[in-house]
């Protein structure tokens, strides 16, 4: 995930001059959340450049962007939060810090569904309000951790901060605080990116399989899931990221996560099934 | 279904990247995205 994030923010020379990357890659969308505006960014993030869309006038169909979030998203599903998107890189950074993490409690499978009304909030909204790309504007964390990076190299854009930045280093801050606590808040709770390639997870190409026969339904996949999901239920479900923490932790070898079609062990030659959802 | 919907929707995610790149969308984003975003730094 350290080698994604830095090959996404590979224009290294604009951490210190804070000036962007103006090379033609950056017409591409990455996968995951990396704000383009980051002066480390050598490509487009994909919900910025599918807002923008959506609030230029006259409208016109993403195309591009949307072809490229299906084909992203229809290949890896959530396996872009898990090894892709710097934005988890940075959760599971500030989660080293040593403090028990809770995992479980009364709020979090109701807050989980916060991130589809993001999602779709993030769609609409700059469909009714032009030019206002909602979730960047308001929420997105990548792109304070952007206008730091920027503040950091130029005093202009320092001098620029206001209110609004304000707000959005305060999500970040208690992001990053939850963080220590909780595993991956953002990508549970609040990331439209991860909302849609959950949904995504069903049909992906990239993918669960439990082993039906083999599952001695021991439980130890879903106590080691710190995306909360019980694997045996629901491997393809929206909420995992493909870590593949449960295929390591479980003792009968019934779980593989990989590509659809390229399995070690053919369910037919050991007479089982395979749960693909 | 299930087993062939990512292959569809992954085929029919290269065909409208494919058409958004034909109808000149590869250069709005890059328009975009060479600039700094002020909302998305937040200044405003």
């Amino acid at each position: 995930m350290a080698a994604a994030a830095l090959l996404q923010n590979a224009n290294f020379k604009g951490f210190f001059t804070g000036r962007i990357s103006e090379n033609a890659a950056k017409g591409v969308c990455v996968p995951g959340l990396n704000c383009y505006s980051c002066p480390g960014a050598v490509g487009a993030c994909p919900l910025g450049s599918l807002q923008s869309f959506l609030g230029t006038r006259p409208f016109r169909f993403p195309y591009y962007v949307m072809g490229l979030l299906l084909f992203f998203g229809a290949l890896l599903g959530r396996a872009v939060c898990g090894f892709l998107c710097p934005m988890g890189l940075i959760q599971e950074l500030a989660a080293l810090v040593p403090v028990k993490k809770r995992n479980r409690f009364r709020l979090d499978q109701p807050l989980r569904k916060l991130k589809f009304l993001i999602l779709a909030a993030t769609l609409v909204l700059p469909l009714i309000v032009a030019r206002t790309p909602f979730f960047c504007k308001y929420i997105c964390p990548s792109g304070t951790t952007a206008a730091l990076f920027l503040s950091a190299a130029d005093k202009t854009v320092r001098g620029l901060l206001g209110s609004l930045f304000t707000l959005k280093f305060a999500i970040l801050t208690v992001l990053i605080v939850l963080s220590l606590f909780i595993w991956r808040p953002f990508c549970k709770y609040l990331c439209p990116l991860g909302a849609f390639y959950g949904l995504m997870n069903r049909v992906a190409l990239y993918r669960g399989h439990v082993d039906e026969n083999a599952c001695v339904h021991c439980g130890a996949c879903a106590s080691v899931c710190r995306m909360g999901v019980d694997p045996v239920k629901e491997i393809n479900g929206t909420e995992c990221i493909r870590c593949g923490d449960c295929a390591r932790k479980c003792p009968a070898d019934a779980i593989r996560i990989g590509f659809a079609g390229i399995r070690k062990k053919e369910p037919e030659a050991q007479g089982g099934e395979v749960r693909t959802s | 279904m299930k087993r062939y919907g990512g292959l569809i929707l992954l085929l029919a995610g290269a065909a409208l990247a494919l058409i958004g790149l034909l109808q000149g969308q590869y250069d709005s984003v890059l328009a975009k995205a060479v600039r700094i975003c002020l909302e998305c730094v937040g200044i405003g």
